[in-house]
């Protein structure tokens, strides 16, 4: 493991509702330079409110988060959004916006020369595998989903972050397209050298792509591990989340003998 | 189109029509100036937005012609203020009421559809605008708004087409328009007129309507060679409109008229004098009778027809009544005092007098007022818009102890035909009226003398006051139009062809009373 975390989280608490919604309960929790993190958990247990709170699209009630060693609540948030690649669920593009306006959107708030812009969108859309020429000027509701999320890692990737947060990134999409764009990103984290943190309510998904997976429950950080780790854990929730991929991987064993498990 | 009505409606054209997209486009650009920041600013505060639509709803219920009226008194106190404090004053007349009206007007299609447009934007569609590093600003311009934008212009269509058409009612309060069409042609049975001014300001409508819409096809497909045309559409109306205006010598003098027969005949005959006497004149017709006073002390008009009793009673608020010569010389002074000339006298009353068929009133035995106190309580009656809200009415009602079965209000020329064909049993009509002949009617007597006198009088601005070349054109009319000359002249243009125009009956008028 390296040694500086890239993301750091410590004692960070935030509640909504005047206190009466606790979304996140003293979470502390390191991302080092170059790792993978999934975060899985149910719907309410806090995942999406801790990726948010790096990139501050929500402001944290307590505890400190530091981003490339740097308190966030010191930064300038829109400066901070811009140098932290964010994929949303489902895309998230901008329907008025061409393919290329929206990969371009980011480098274009920072204000890059029209060309450098132009040219990165190519190479982007080169590295998330769509040919240009035929994507470039079309709309997002002329792409597949599988299309439009490929756009939304390229829009993420633009202006060069060395981290990246995802929201449920491919949830939406058929297994096969989702098998092939986690693969692809996979391989685009590794070359880059990026940082991601992934969410994801799939453990499957978080432990085929991820180093580490942390798991979440009402708001609390309940383990995190490698997944060797997290199958020596004790915690009877964290063996229910583990059950599904373990039986899924031995049916499909002993269905698929010649290919092993999937 | 051999009717000379089409050519001389299609004269007024560059004038009226010119007017008309002046005051409409300013009222737009004004109403839009006020709303998109409004609607921009209240999109996100439910409070204020509850508030400014429904402020805007209110708005919208008064109707047109009420709210346009009401500016008129607002600016002319408010231009005394400014006159009192800061010592500079301002035209309460005309253009600055209508457009301060008609922009309140256009708010809410606006206001309603800027904010459903804004507030309809896919939350997920904000969410990425803010985690790609958009400031505030950059996600309202780059993302809110152009996604908006199909909404917010439809909004702005809507409000086009109610300026427009709204802005035919600026008329009565001195803002030339298409209305001025549609006012001189219902009260001199022109339709001609009447229909060239509703499809004049239809075809407008249309025309900016479908511009707008080339605007919003190229903003919404990114092209600019659409919203360019369209806007170059507008442009140009606009320039075509102010051409003619510059081109046209400016009109030293311009004469008024209230919104009936007679006077449309009055101030076309006053008007014909100015420009024969070579002195550059315009016409003001169809203002509404509060207004026109004010317009003349204003002096935003020059010279126009009043008669004594109305303005003993209803500016000068006299309760009592005079004989005829004590009050002249009473009103003369007073408005002397105004700076306001009273030149002369035409030579003819047109006071209010309670109207019947001849045959019934001889069959009833009713020759005066007294003879109909003890049928009144059977019959109704009609009056022109503002008769019962005036003090002769209630001076009427006060000397004979009239109370009538029900009573309606009427467009002054359709009252007659409405007695005559017993429709309603009186009307409150006019002395000098032509189509009290022709429908054989009688004016009933008024022996206890509660109507005052209302001979017709010319006034002058203070502008006018030393004027003499005015005054020269003028005086050849003083005490010539005896009230015979007057009725026939009323008849005649009050007829439905081609002869009857104000113009044409303003130069018979003066064929048969001109010197030889």
């Amino acid at each position: 493991m390296p040694a500086t975390p890239l993301i750091a989280y410590a004692h960070v608490g935030k509640s909504f509702d005047n206190g009466r919604v606790v979304a996140v309960d003293d979470v502390s929790l390191d991302v080092a330079e170059g790792e993978f993190l999934a975060v899985v958990g149910g719907s309410g247990s806090g995942k999406t409110t801790l990726l948010r709170l790096a990139n501050r699209l929500i402001e944290a009630d307590r505890g400190q988060i530091a981003v490339e060693g740097e308190d966030v609540s010191r930064l300038d948030p829109i400066l901070l959004r811009r140098r932290i690649g964010y994929v949303f669920q489902n895309g998230g593009l901008f329907p008025h916006l061409s393919v290329a306006g929206n990969i371009g959107i980011t480098p274009r708030l920072l204000g890059w020369p029209q060309a450098e812009i132009a040219a990165r969108v190519d190479e982007l859309l080169a590295l998330v595998r769509l040919d240009h020429a035929q994507h470039r000027d079309r709309l997002p509701h002329e792409l597949s989903g599988g299309q439009r999320q490929r756009v939304g890692v390229a829009r993420a990737l633009a202006a060069k972050p060395r981290i990246v947060l995802m929201d449920e990134p491919f949830g939406a999409l058929d297994p096969l397209t989702r098998d092939a764009l986690g693969d692809d990103y996979r391989t685009l984290h590794r070359e880059l050298g990026l940082t991601t943190v992934m969410i994801t309510h799939d453990m499957t998904e978080a432990l085929l792509l991820a180093d580490r997976v942390a798991v979440m429950r009402g708001g609390r950080l309940l383990a995190l591990g490698t997944a060797a780790e997290l199958a020596a854990n004790s915690d009877a929730y964290v063996g229910e989340l583990l059950r599904t991929p373990r039986r899924q991987a031995e049916r499909l064993g002993a269905l698929l003998p010649r290919d092993g498990t999937a | 189109m051999s009717d000379p009505r089409w050519s001389e409606a299609l004269a007024h054209l560059p004038d009226y029509l010119g007017n008309h997209v002046r005051v409409s486009v300013a009222a737009l650009a004004l109403g839009l100036l006020i709303s998109l920041p409004l609607a921009i600013i209240a999109r996100n505060r439910p409070v204020l937005r509850g508030a400014l639509l429904g402020l805007a709803s209110i708005v919208q219920t008064v109707p047109g012609l009420a709210l346009l009226a009401l500016f008129y008194p607002l600016l002319l106190a408010l231009t005394a203020v400014t006159t009192a404090w800061l010592g500079f004053s301002f035209s309460a007349f005309g253009f600055l009421p209508a457009v301060l009206a008609l922009a309140l007007y256009s708010m809410l299609p606006v206001l309603r559809n800027t904010i459903t447009g804004l507030s309809g934007v896919d939350p997920a569609v904000l969410e990425a605008a803010e985690g790609v590093g958009m400031t505030p600003r950059q996600s309202l311009t780059m993302v809110e708004l152009p996604l908006a934008l199909p909404v917010m212009m439809a909004g702005i269509r809507t409000a086009a087409v109610w300026v427009i058409g709204t802005a035919t009612l600026s008329t009565p309060i001195g803002q030339t328009s298409l209305g001025n069409y549609i006012f001189a042609g219902l009260q001199t049975q022109n339709w001609v007129f009447v229909l060239f001014g509703c499809f004049a300001a239809a075809v407008l409508a249309l025309v900016v309507d479908q511009m707008l819409a080339l605007i919003e096809n190229g903003l919404r497909n990114r092209s600019r060679i659409r919203a360019a045309l369209g806007g170059l559409g507008i442009a140009a109306l606009i320039a075509a409109t102010l051409v003619p205006a510059l081109a046209r010598p400016q009109a030293r003098y311009v004469v008024g008229a209230k919104t009936f027969t007679e006077q449309y005949v009055l101030s076309a005959l006053m008007a014909q004098r100015l420009q024969a006497a070579g002195l550059p004149t315009t016409t003001r017709a169809g203002l509404g009778s509060n207004v026109i006073f004010d317009a003349l002390a204003a002096g935003d008009i020059d010279v126009y027809v009043d008669y004594s009793g109305t303005l003993w009673a209803n500016q000068f608020h006299h309760s009592d009544i005079r004989p005829r010569a004590e009050l002249l010389s009473e009103l003369k002074t007073t408005l002397a005092m105004q700076d306001i000339t009273l030149f002369g006298e035409l030579g003819f009353e047109n006071a209010y007098a309670l109207v019947m068929p001849k045959k019934r009133a001889n069959e009833l035995g009713i020759h005066s007022i007294a003879d109909l106190a003890s049928h009144a309580a059977t019959m109704s009656i009609a009056g022109d818009y503002e008769f019962f809200s005036r003090p002769e009415w209630a001076g009427i009602q006060k000397a004979y102890g009239l109370t009538f079965r029900a009573q309606r209000t009427m467009q002054p020329d359709f009252m007659y035909a409405a007695v005559a064909s017993g429709e309603v049993d009186v009307i409150a009509g006019y002395t000098s009226d032509g189509l009290i002949a022709k429908y054989d009617l009688v004016t009933l007597a008024d022996d206890r003398h509660a109507i005052p006198p209302y001979d017709a009088i010319v006034l002058l601005s203070p502008k006018r006051h030393d004027d003499e070349a005015l005054k020269a054109a003028l005086r050849p009319v003083l005490g010539k139009i005896g009230i015979a000359a007057m009725r026939e002249a009323n008849l005649r243009a009050s007829g439905n062809d081609a002869s009857s125009s104000p113009d044409a009956v303003a130069r018979w008028l003066w064929e048969k009373v001109g010197p030889r």
